[in-house]
């Protein structure tokens, strides 16, 4: 069996998959649980300052959204951070690292941006001997109506200052966690790196009502016919996350910074994704809120048999190996040509590949022969986008086949060339590099 | 065990008072709304999508059930509706694995296709417990047309009329209006009064009077009705039951198939309804199976299905049989019945013949088989009465119609299992009526269409 084991910021876990910072991670008695299934770290829910707990709303805090058979795609909430008392919060963390000291725990932290707030409460979370710390620059919630959360993440000075303050209160590694509420998440990960950050986190959740009662015109969820946006996340966001992880790997200037991924991980499978593109460790939260803490034994044997199959002694060795194969658009091989191709004893003649690129795309597909229900690729149509691929209903039906170089592409009636070309060098693009011919 | 559970002869009572309606209740338990949701989640909105093409009546299936997976089961009837009033009908009784369902890409992927006709009851049982009418009449047209027979054709016919603004009469010889739908399918196929509700549902529109105990032939003729209506529509049905033509028929306990289900579907109490302890049931098609299984669900020990032809050749559709089988009924094949044996004049046993196909024929083998019974239900089928349809030309026993359901009779349409081509079908008696209202309205109309 591979060996899972991490080493992040200086933090060691037994395997990747950590529990992000939510309610799965108030407190001793779910951490506990948790660890006895088998994760290899939390992230404890976030702390605020020694005063009144937040107070949280006490009609729903959840909305959703779903799939077939309820199948819950994505979630949202308008919960805060803990409303129980930072003292009994450290408290059981202390206990929590001093029975499990293979596991990492790390303590996620909001206070208001000022520099005593943090001074304030780092000796108290260093004393509970917890391995890190999280910054939480990304509740969307209630907190940044405070100052606090996305409010903080959305100002990359501020990111900054705080981060460089936390450097200078604590030994502890420092992780920031950051808001995908934002149009260019490398601006605050360059900012927490220029702070001294030990790693980043991504993404928080995402701004968003999950529905309207048309009933009673409230958005969901609903407190007393009112609603307000809350975090979302679950399986729907993963893309979004992958995209933002995937752009602060490959800048040049956060390129080797330490990333934990979070957004909509359920499965083995969504971990090694985004541990493709450079997340060290990955955060879970909805999917265990979904099933339960059972699921990372799923998400240890799959990891394990597939880095078995792979030949990957240990997480390093595929950590961030899909970070190269990411590029901008400009940079896509306008040579590389593929048709679709139906494969006819697996089609089940439903015609949606023709429908959809009849209506909708590029009358490439025929829905008949000779008087019977046939769909065939046309190639002189066919452009290759592979809207038909993702509607079909049949594993493996429809895929991309590449057209060799040197063959003609019967669409355009043009060889396919055999080297590489972008529209840097295109004869269309205005601002192609090419040299201009001499007058 | 009841009493008379064993009781030789034919004999009611055979069950516990308490087993009838469990064993007679609803053969699909209708869908609840996350089942609905869930299964409509499986249908793929096919292109052209082949069930609606397989359904007689050309319901668009892939519409209603997105319709249904929208949470908009009252959109999802009307689409039904539009098409087929008596949807609600053919949801519980098309043979759907022949039809839609045998046409559903699913089918072909995984051999489990989506449950059209459930979808369908989901939707319209909706509808109809809210009664919720989706079509209001054109203005009046001041035409009449007379309707002859309340079953599936002739309601389906005269509620297309009365939408289009004509007045209808519906003539039907029996004591309750719906025909097969009421007097000649499985109690546990429709139950709770389905069929009466859905004749009240259908006449809601207005413009549908319904007369009943009028006979064709007896006290009403068809020239008579020619006269005094600008249009006759009939949807008649077969009468006639064949024979058995076999010694020995006119035995007490030989009984029509088709008797003994609408008995049973008119029953106030079923332990009162006799039957006998060894049933033999001699025919091959849906008849023979409802017969069959409802004289077992009605306590009978043993009940054996006889059909002269092969599994492959039965009427009664794969899940017809397997229903039967399931319930403990015996289906065996290659048998011809050749003797109805009595004891005191009452029915002791049937004796039948092997046979089999030679050159495309059947043929006896000769030799015989004996299996003790005391009721013998005949189920080979049902013939159209010629004498009710005066001077109209027929073809093979049933009336010729066009590909709109005229008649050789100018004035006069016909549709359902009275005219050639049908195939038995609610669904296709649904769909002649109709059609043939939109034929009677253009005609009447000269050629307007509206």
């Amino acid at each position: 069996m591979a060996d899972l084991t991490t080493h992040f910021a200086g933090i060691k876990s037994p395997n990747p998959f950590w529990l992000a910072s939510a309610p799965p991670t108030d407190k001793a008695y779910n951490v506990e649980r948790a660890l006895k299934a088998g994760w290899g770290g939390v992230v404890w829910k976030t702390l605020g300052e020694e005063g009144p707990p937040v107070v949280n709303v006490n009609g729903p805090r959840y909305g959703a959204i779903w799939g077939a058979d309820r199948r819950l795609l994505g979630l949202n909430n308008i919960e805060l951070i803990t409303d129980r008392a930072l003292q009994q919060n450290l408290r059981e963390i202390k206990e929590i690292k001093m029975k499990w000291p293979d596991r990492a725990v790390v303590v996620s932290i909001m206070v208001p941006c000022e520099e005593e707030s943090w001074k304030a409460i780092l000796p108290l979370v260093e004393e509970t001997g917890a391995d890190g710390i999280e910054l939480n620059f990304g509740c969307p919630h209630g907190m940044s109506e405070r100052g606090m959360g996305s409010a903080v993440g959305q100002v990359p000075e501020y990111v900054e200052m705080v981060v460089r303050w936390c450097k200078q209160y604590t030994r502890m590694p420092v992780i920031t966690k950051l808001t995908p509420n934002i149009t260019d998440v490398r601006k605050p990960a360059r900012a927490a790196k220029a702070g001294g950050t030990d790693a980043v986190s991504l993404i928080n959740t995402i701004n968003s009502i999950t529905a309207v009662n048309l009933d009673t015109f409230s958005p969901e969820p609903s407190i007393d016919g009112k609603g307000t946006h809350g975090g979302y996340c679950g399986p729907a966001v993963k893309p979004i996350a992958l995209s933002m992880v995937s752009e602060i790997a490959r800048d040049p200037e956060t390129y080797g910074l330490p990333i934990s991924g979070i957004g909509g991980i359920s499965t083995w499978r969504d971990a090694a994704e985004f541990m493709a593109l450079g997340s060290g460790t990955v955060q879970v939260c909805t999917a265990a809120m979904t099933y339960g803490f059972k699921i990372v034994e799923e998400m240890i044997t799959g990891l394990s048999n597939w880095m078995d199959e792979k030949g990957y002694a240990s997480v390093d060795e595929f950590v961030g190996r899909a970070v190269r194969n990411v590029t901008d658009w400009q940079y896509l091989n306008l040579n590389y040509v593929t048709k679709a191709r139906i494969d006819q004893d697996l089609c089940i003649k439903c015609g949606r590949c023709h429908i959809a690129c009849e209506d909708t795309s590029h009358q490439a597909i025929t829905k008949d022969k000779d008087g019977k229900r046939h769909f065939e690729v046309m190639d002189d149509e066919c452009v290759g986008c592979n809207l038909c691929v993702n509607v079909c209903p049949v594993d493996d039906c429809i895929t991309m086949v590449e057209v060799a170089p040197g063959l003609v592409d019967q669409r355009t009636g043009q060889v396919v060339p055999g080297e590489y070309a972008n529209w840097t060098t295109h004869p269309n693009n205005p601002m192609a590099k090419v040299a201009e011919p001499a007058e | 065990m009841a009493g008379s559970a064993l009781k030789e002869g034919i004999a009611p009572g055979r069950l516990e008072p308490g087993d009838y309606a469990a064993n007679f209740a609803d053969l699909h338990p209708p869908l609840d709304r996350h089942e609905a949701h869930v299964e409509a989640d499986r249908c793929y909105f096919c292109y052209d999508a082949p069930c609606m093409n397989a359904c007689p009546t050309s319901i668009d299936i892939a519409m209603f059930i997105r319709q249904i997976a929208t949470d908009n089961p009252m959109g999802a009837a009307e689409t039904i509706f539009s098409q087929n009033i008596l949807g609600g009908m053919c949801a519980r009784v098309c043979p759907t694995e022949q039809l839609c369902e045998e046409a559903c890409v699913r089918e072909e992927a995984e051999g489990k296709p989506v449950k059209i006709g459930q979808l369908q009851r989901y939707a319209t049982d909706i509808a109809m417990q809210e009664s919720r009418q989706f079509f209001t009449r054109a203005a009046p047209t001041g035409k009449r047309i007379a309707v002859v027979g309340a079953g599936p054709a002739g309601l389906a016919c005269a509620h297309r009329l009365a939408v289009k603004g004509h007045d209808v009469t519906v003539l039907d010889a029996r004591p309750k209006a719906g025909g097969l739908n009421e007097y000649g399918i499985a109690s546990y196929k429709t139950v709770d009064g389905f069929a009466q509700a859905e004749v009240e549902y259908v006449t809601a529109i207005g413009g549908i009077t319904i007369e009943l105990g009028q006979r064709l032939g007896a006290n009403v003729s068809l020239d008579d009705l020619k006269s005094r209506y600008d249009a006759v529509f009939l949807g008649i049905g077969l009468g006639g039951v064949n024979a058995l033509k076999a010694e020995g028929e006119d035995a007490d306990g030989v009984r029509d198939a088709v008797d003994f289900i609408a008995e049973l579907r008119q029953a106030e109490d079923l332990s009162t309804l006799a039957v006998g302890r060894r049933v033999v049931v001699i025919g091959g098609g849906m008849t023979a199976i409802d017969a069959a299984v409802q004289a077992k669900l009605l306590g009978a020990e043993e009940v054996t299905i006889c059909y002269r032809r092969g599994k492959q050749e039965m009427n009664a559709s794969g899940f017809e049989q397997d229903l039967a089988a399931s319930k403990g009924v015996t289906i065996r094949h290659w048998l011809a019945p050749k003797r109805v044996l009595t004891r005191d004049g009452k029915v002791a046993g049937i004796e039948l013949e092997y046979t089999q196909l030679v050159d495309g024929r059947l043929v006896g083998l000769g030799h015989t088989m004996t299996i003790a019974c005391d009721q013998v239900f005949k189920a080979i089928g049902q013939s159209f009465e010629p004498r009710w349809a005066e001077g109209l030309a027929l073809v093979g026993g049933r009336i010729d119609t066009d590909a709109e359901g005229r008649t050789s009779r100018q004035g006069i349409w016909a549709g359902g299992d009275c005219v050639v081509g049908g195939d038995d079908l609610t669904v296709t008696a649904v769909a002649q009526g109709r059609d043939a209202a939109e034929s009677i309205h253009t005609s009447l109309m000269g050629g307007t269409h509206g």
